[in-house]
């Protein structure tokens, strides 16, 4: 396999899958050109009148949708780790024979696992989506036929859009659906939250089929996805377990360590001057971005300030938030828990919003870079401030990017990390896998200290006589590798193989993650 | 050699963060053998045989199956772990393997040193040591008393010894609580070497409690040539305590705080503990007098309700109101309140300042008698009032 350096320096495939790919050429210099990917017209002859596009089962759909072998079949991970559905969705192209599937989910999770015998006998080729836990693991050890694509969900809406990805089928778990195949997710006994995710698949996949284990007569309102677009309807008597679809991790950290980098994070907005009345800000679920809330919060209402938006990742937390005035309005790009649920439900201001309106690369701009702060985790982070979201120090590939690479550009990205987890220091000398280039990561904030990046004059300045402990990433990392007894050895990597790649969100090739050896 | 040929003390559970499993079986030769099982194996494997070798030949192990379940521990815990099992095995061997003093850990405390928090960490945990001092309590108490399971007294003195000269308290006080007397005397000797600052004494009840504490560590500190200054902070826990707290607060030079527990102090005396203390205001009050009439300070208990923020912000105001000048915590949360509260107000402050103003001005007209308005001030008012003044956050 021949690999060339990309212009971050990193060694990456010319060919995955055997498509040819661009490299790397630098953050904001790579403008793709040609057409974006047309479906073919379609007409009413083709469907029912009446609108019922309900059919008997999941076979029966597949097999109305032509599927064959070699396919690429997408799903979404609006039922997070309650999904049944997708286990289900694969079991049945496998009784039915079919094989060398390329699985194009938005995400997957440890539930998932189930698909392992799958990706073992050749149903499935390989995995373009995240490969979490279990997945990552059977990816890095080099088991997959095919090569791993690892796309942010920005990346995720540009490849389709793009004609990079050609969705032959798409299936859309649906918590409420109409038999005309208009779907949300706030209703129903598998409610989820916002369908956006699907968004891309439903208007640009072959076929769509919608699934749903709650058929409403026709209309069902909100349409967050439009029958319009959809082939077949399917009923099933359960889509997931709802106390795992909204489980998440919506509980504040009761670490003392996290809930410090929490308080440094909100107290380094406040002082650089980010925290005033109109101001917006990006949260996400893990225990210290809840926490950065909390806190954020009490400096909000002894400012007496409100905030326009808070793009999140919605929880309880913003909800209470909405609804005591503190901020104008929720733009939801995934719920974590029931209240977030019958917020998006009942409340106008609890907007749904989809990857191509928060994050699409190849648009007319996007949400993400109008956000004052995003709050981020990392796996690892170097000295260049470059960092990893995807893989461990052992070189394991364990989680997805997610909105992570398309959250980089607010006008202030932050990396919440303690600065090491057990024995493993976080701040490394190389990341293991680059998916955030340095230059648009501005903090780093441990529970050590926080550092800013040289780039970022204007915040050294902000904060140039606060006391907080403002720190270099040199120093962090040698206090840390005091502490765990020096530098870690580096992963063992077979360099000659290729297991999954790293997209960035321009859909040029930004790194490569190699098979795990021991 | 005595005992079993095979040693595993530690815990083996699900949920283990930051320690370590260690089995050792001596044998009569085929030399070491390590079997490791390491969460870090692909990034610190290396280090950690390096470290077993160093440890075999510092112990002069030649033949044995070592087997090592670790959780990412750091290599302090790993150290006391072995040693901990070693040393069930070969009970006459008494080599220390100490690792290097961590630089960060040499400063020294003084008797007035503010004591308004510290933070109980249980002596067995390694995983709550490393980076309680970023929380920045006045005091960090490694426990070797009440938070230790009885199995577990050997291996936690081990552990508090190398956590002692390895974990950066980020200049917090260095305090270790001993177990009851006299098996508390025992673990002076795994303490004493390696800078600790404060000992505390529980459920002491005696003059003579302390002063064969202070006698031992003077033994211990003569054969090892230390000469940093180690104060006591007797705990009382009894009603016989609380009567005898005076001699107890005046037995040494050494003490320099006189603490009460009361969870143990309510048992003793047939009551139900409840939050406002009603029960245990006689023993407060009692204690305060006695430390203040030996002239150290009074510390009062732990707020043991982790979740009621306001509930520790009442129990501070009162205290401070009675007379306490600092109090314990058993989670860093709740340091910041009892730091804040227990410094001196705008208001004393602003009296502070006034008081040393009239000091300074009587001392340059040379007047023997300062007075502000109508009030007499005299040295221990202008020394307490130089003390809020000094008062760094």
């Amino acid at each position: 396999m021949k690999l060339v350096k990309n212009k971050a320096g990193r060694f990456v495939p010319e060919e995955v899958n055997g498509e040819k790919q661009i490299p790397f050429q630098g953050v904001g210099k790579y403008k793709s050109s040609g057409k974006i990917a047309s479906p073919p017209v379609r007409s009413c002859i083709d469907f029912p009148s009446d609108g019922n596009k309900i059919v008997k089962n999941l076979k029966d759909a597949l097999k109305k949708s032509g599927l064959k072998d070699g396919m690429t079949i997408s799903t979404h991970h609006h039922l997070r780790n309650g999904d049944i559905l997708t286990n289900f969705l694969f079991d049945t192209i496998h009784s039915m024979g079919i094989k060398n599937i390329r699985w194009f989910p938005s995400a997957s999770f440890p539930c998932h696992n189930h698909l392992i015998k799958y990706l073992m006998d050749g149903t499935i080729h390989h995995i373009e989506g995240s490969m979490n836990g279990p997945l990552g693991k059977f990816t890095s050890e080099g088991k997959m036929k095919g090569m791993g694509i690892l796309r942010s969900h920005g990346g995720r809406y540009q490849a389709i859009q793009d004609g990079e990805v050609h969705i032959d089928i798409a299936v859309i778990s649906a918590p409420a659906s109409d038999p005309f195949g208009n779907a949300n997710g706030v209703q129903g006994k598998s409610a989820c939250g916002g369908l956006g995710f699907a968004l891309a698949d439903s208007e640009y996949a072959n076929k769509v089929i919608v699934v749903t284990d709650n058929l409403v007569p026709f209309p069902c309102v909100p349409w967050q996805i439009q029958g319009n677009n959809v082939d077949y309807v399917v009923r099933v008597d359960s889509l997931g377990n709802p106390a795992k679809i909204v489980s998440g991790t919506t509980e504040i950290t009761k670490s003392p360590d996290r809930l410090l980098i929490a308080e440094y994070v909100a107290k380094f907005m406040d002082e650089a001057g980010i925290v005033k009345d109109g101001f917006s800000y990006q949260a996400g679920a893990g225990g210290i971005n809840l926490a950065v809330i909390h806190f954020l919060k009490k400096i909000m209402i002894v400012k007496g300030i409100k905030a326009r938006f808070i793009r999140g990742g919605s929880t309880k937390y913003l909800v209470e938030m909405l609804q005591e005035g503190l901020i104008d309005y929720i733009l939801d790009g995934q719920t974590f828990d029931l209240d977030g649920v019958y917020s998006m439900r009942d409340n106008p201001n609890h907007v749904m919003t989809t990857p191509f309106t928060s994050y699409n690369y190849h648009s007319k701009g996007n949400f993400a870079s109008i956000v004052d702060a995003a709050i981020l985790g990392a796996t690892e982070v170097d000295l260049k401030f470059n960092a990893n979201v995807v893989s461990h120090s052992d070189g394991y590939l364990l989680h997805g990017i997610g909105g992570w690479q398309n959250c980089l550009f607010a006008k202030c990205s932050i990396l919440t990390i303690p600065s090491f987890r057990d024995r493993i220091p976080v701040i490394v000398d190389e990341v293991t896998t680059l998916c955030g280039p340095g230059e648009l990561i501005d903090v780093v904030v441990t529970e050590t200290g926080i550092a800013i990046n040289p780039k970022r004059k204007d915040l050294l300045h902000s904060l140039k006589n606060s006391l907080l402990p403002i720190r270099s990433l040199e120093e962090i990392q040698k206090e840390v590798y005091e502490i765990c007894g020096g530098a870690p050895e580096k992963p063992k990597l077979n360099k000659k193989k290729v297991v999954a790649v790293v997209k960035w969100v321009d859909g040029t090739v930004l790194d490569s993650i190699y098979q795990v050896t021991r | 050699m005595q005992g079993n040929r095979k040693a595993s003390p530690g815990k083996q559970e699900d949920k283990i963060r930051s320690d370590c499993f260690i089995e050792i079986e001596l044998t009569k030769s085929g030399g070491i053998h390590l079997i490791l099982q390491s969460k870090v194996g692909s990034m610190y494997g290396k280090s950690i045989n390096d470290l077993f070798v160093k440890m075999c030949g510092s112990f002069g192990i030649k033949n044995a199956h070592i087997s090592v379940n670790d959780y990412g521990a750091l290599p302090f815990t790993i150290a006391a772990r072995f040693e901990a099992a070693y040393k069930k095995l070969v009970k006459n061997n008494t080599y220390e393997f100490l690792l290097k003093m961590n630089k960060n850990n040499l400063y020294s405390s003084s008797k007035d040193k503010m004591r308004r928090s510290r933070l109980y960490l249980p002596g067995n945990e390694p995983k709550f040591f490393i980076n309680a001092g970023l929380h920045k309590p006045d005091g960090i108490i490694l426990d070797l008393e009440d938070s230790v399971a009885l199995s577990e007294k050997d291996s936690a003195r081990y552990l508090v010894r190398n956590a002692l000269r390895s974990v950066d308290f980020y200049g917090a006080e260095r305090m270790v609580r001993i177990n009851q007397l006299p098996s508390g005397l025992e673990d002076l000797q795994y303490i004493v070497p390696h800078n600790v600052h404060v000992i505390l004494i529980p459920k002491c009840e005696s003059a003579e409690n302390v002063i064969s504490v202070d006698e031992e560590i003077k033994i211990i500190k003569a054969e090892k040539n230390i000469d940093n200054d180690i104060f006591l902070m007797p705990i009382i826990e009894s009603a016989l305590g609380v009567i005898k707290s005076f001699e107890i607060a005046s037995a040494s030079q050494n003490v320099c705080a006189l603490a009460i527990g009361l969870e143990d102090y309510t048992a003793d005396i047939g009551v139900e503990r409840t939050n406002e203390g009603k029960e245990s205001l006689f023993a407060r009050c009692q204690v305060i007098n006695s430390a203040k009439a030996a002239g150290v300070q009074a510390i009062d208990t732990v707020f043991s309700d982790i979740e009621d923020m306001d509930g520790l912000r009442a129990s501070v105001i009162e205290a401070k109101i009675l007379g306490f000048e600092g109090k314990g915590c058993i989670h860093p949360r709740q340091i910041e309140i009892i730091n804040k509260l227990f410094a001196p107000s705008e208001n004393e402050i602003a009296k502070a300042k006034k008081i040393i103003l009239a000091f300074e001005e009587a001392k340059k007209k040379g007047l023997g008698v300062v007075s502000l308005g109508s009030k007499m001030i005299d040295a221990p008012v202008v020394k307490r009032a130089q003390r809020i003044l000094d008062y760094k956050p």
